[in-house]
């Protein structure tokens, strides 16, 4: 089970980023997770939206580059070693995590953002341990 | 099938076509000796009078003519007919300089006229053909040329002059132009519009264009085909000589015609000024027979270029040459290497990156620096960073071997680059020499 990231291209100059967040505040779409990745001129901003097809038209119309990308969102247990776990299954499974984030429910929960190079075989290696990842639809209700 | 707009001169042999060039140089130098003192003062430095000049073979004794003499002798000093004979003037952008005003008779005007109109059938054009032109209209040479070779070859013409994208493609759907006259900057900027507005090569109307009045590279002719579902042809010319139309190409698609019964191309070495022979790279020189207003003879270009007289498949005689390598004016002289803004082109759309580009230079610590900012497409982006990252390396590795030199390649957002309905900008020279 995966969810959908959108990912836009920055320039990466003073301003660009505050632009980028600005649209998203006036058509009011509501984030769950943004993190920003980037290098001397440009840079990739990644967010987790309640609406990725509304977020995208958005992004479209306000004239932005954009791709939209499966990753995996798990729930991290709150416990010593809850990541560690995590990526131990990953690792046990040769699945290789390209970048992760973090993020926080309204409970409390912690969440982990992976893009992953294979997705399939990550879920069925986490699911085959018991470890609960997110779809789509639980994400709109977190 | 090939059509021609003049057929019996457009494939005339090549012994014709050097009996008309040997017969209207010698009234031609007859002419300006006659009629502009400036000219007759710059044969007699030389020794010559018009006696010397009895046929084609005697053109090399000539001197040249450049832009410094064309400003010097701004603005009626090379004009060798009465104002009260001439009935227009068109003039060029002033971009390098003071502008270049042209004069023009009647009988020039339509024998320019006639020129576009060869482009254009050459481009398929009939009298059923409606024809957009969206160059210029004004002093530019762009709009006026192909809107009096329309109106020869029987099209329905839209002079809609440039601008107003929306509306230019408002007109191409709602009147289905079939032919479209712009540079080719703006018809890639149309067509990327169209793109946008999810119209694809099918439900475009258009199947061919005559673009011209910039330099562009092959890369770029096969991206605007392929948005646009239609051919495009190149076509040559300066408001010197006349404007669009004093070459133009064929079905062949391998370089333009040049429209030797009324202009007569030499190649000649840029540095020593001597004649090269056929096939040579070099510097390209027009002598304008037919003109009465504004006779150039030897007038360089400043043009690199080569000429074939090749047999071409189109069945017409007249010379050819190809794509100007790149104006002089153009170049751009970074850490001692020469660099045209084509040469750039062409890597960025090899690597499938659009042909919309800006070019920096600067001078920082003594040391020039070139900066290619080239705009992030959906087809280029990745969420990949890595990958993104590896595609910017590899255009800085085509840059080098290309041009030999080091660039920075900067990735900008989409739209940053002002887009050009005319003649684009391609190059910010930041340098104080």
């Amino acid at each position: 089970m995966s969810i959908k990231q959108i990912s836009v291209f920055l320039e990466n100059k003073p301003g660009m980023l505050h632009a980028m967040t600005d649209v998203l505040a006036r058509r009011e779409v509501d984030m769950r997770a943004f993190t920003l990745a980037e290098t001397s001129d440009f840079g990739i901003a990644r967010v987790i939206v309640d609406d990725v097809y509304k977020t995208s038209e958005v992004m479209k119309e306000a004239g932005y580059v954009h791709s939209i990308n499966d990753v995996l969102c798990v729930v991290i247990p709150d416990e010593p070693g809850g990541l560690n776990r995590v990526l131990q299954v990953l690792a046990a499974a040769q699945v290789n995590v390209e970048y992760m984030y973090v993020f926080l429910g309204h409970q409390g929960t912690a969440y982990m953002i992976f893009k992953v190079t294979d997705i399939v075989a990550a879920t069925a290696a986490l699911s085959a341990r018991d470890i609960k990842t997110v779809d789509q639809e639980d994400l709109e209700k977190l | 099938m090939e059509r021609y707009y003049q057929p019996e001169i457009e494939c005339a042999s090549r012994e014709q076509i050097k009996a008309w060039q040997d017969e209207r140089l010698v009234k031609q130098v007859r002419h300006v000796w006659e009629n502009v003192p400036y000219y007759r003062k710059k044969m007699e430095e030389k020794g010559l009078t018009p006696d010397d000049i009895r046929s084609s073979d005697d053109l090399h004794k000539l001197p040249f003519i450049t832009k410094a003499d064309l400003r010097e002798a701004y603005p009626y000093g090379l004009v060798a007919k009465p104002l009260k004979e001439c009935v227009r003037i068109q003039s060029t952008s002033g971009t390098t300089g003071k502008r270049v005003v042209a004069f023009y008779t009647q009988h020039d005007i339509d024998l320019w006229e006639d020129c576009c109109a060869r482009a254009i059938m050459a481009a398929g054009g009939t009298e059923e053909d409606v024809c957009q032109v969206s160059y210029g209209y004004g002093l530019f040479t762009g709009g006026p040329g192909l809107n009096g070779g329309s109106h020869k070859v029987g099209c329905l013409t839209i002079p809609t002059s440039s601008g107003n994208t929306e509306r230019q493609i408002m007109f191409i759907q709602d009147l289905s132009a079939t032919i479209l006259c712009c540079t080719p900057s703006y018809a890639a900027y149309i067509g990327e519009t169209m793109k946008e507005m999810g119209l694809t090569p099918d439900q475009i109307p258009l199947k061919a264009g005559i673009f011209g009045a910039e330099a562009w590279s092959e890369e770029m002719r096969q991206d605007i085909q392929n948005t646009l579902g239609i051919k495009a042809y190149d076509i040559y010319g300066l408001t010197e000589l006349s404007g669009p139309g004093v070459s133009f190409e064929c079905s062949a698609q391998t370089g333009m015609h040049i429209n030797e019964d009324h202009f007569i191309a030499e190649i000649i070495d840029p540095d020593t000024g001597e004649v090269l022979p056929e096939g040579s790279k070099g510097e390209l020189v027009f002598t304008s027979i037919t003109k009465e207003a504004f006779p150039l003879l030897r007038y360089r270009t400043r043009d690199i270029c080569m000429l074939t007289r090749e047999k071409c498949s189109c069945g017409r005689t007249h010379v050819k040459m190809c794509k100007p390598m790149g104006r002089s004016d153009d170049m751009l002289i970074i850490r001692g290497v020469n660099v045209f803004p084509s040469q750039i082109e062409t890597v960025l759309l090899n690597h499938g990156y659009p042909a919309n580009y800006q070019i920096i230079v600067d001078r920082v610590k003594n040391t020039d620096t070139l900066d290619v900012q080239v705009e992030m497409t959906p087809e280029m982006f990745t969420d990949n960073m890595g990958e993104i990252s590896k595609r910017q390396k590899e255009l800085v590795d085509g840059l080098r071997s290309m041009l030999g030199l080091a660039a920075k390649v900067t990735l900008v957002a989409p739209k940053t680059i002002v887009r050009s309905e005319g003649k684009a900008v391609r190059v910010i020279d930041k340098r104080k020499i």
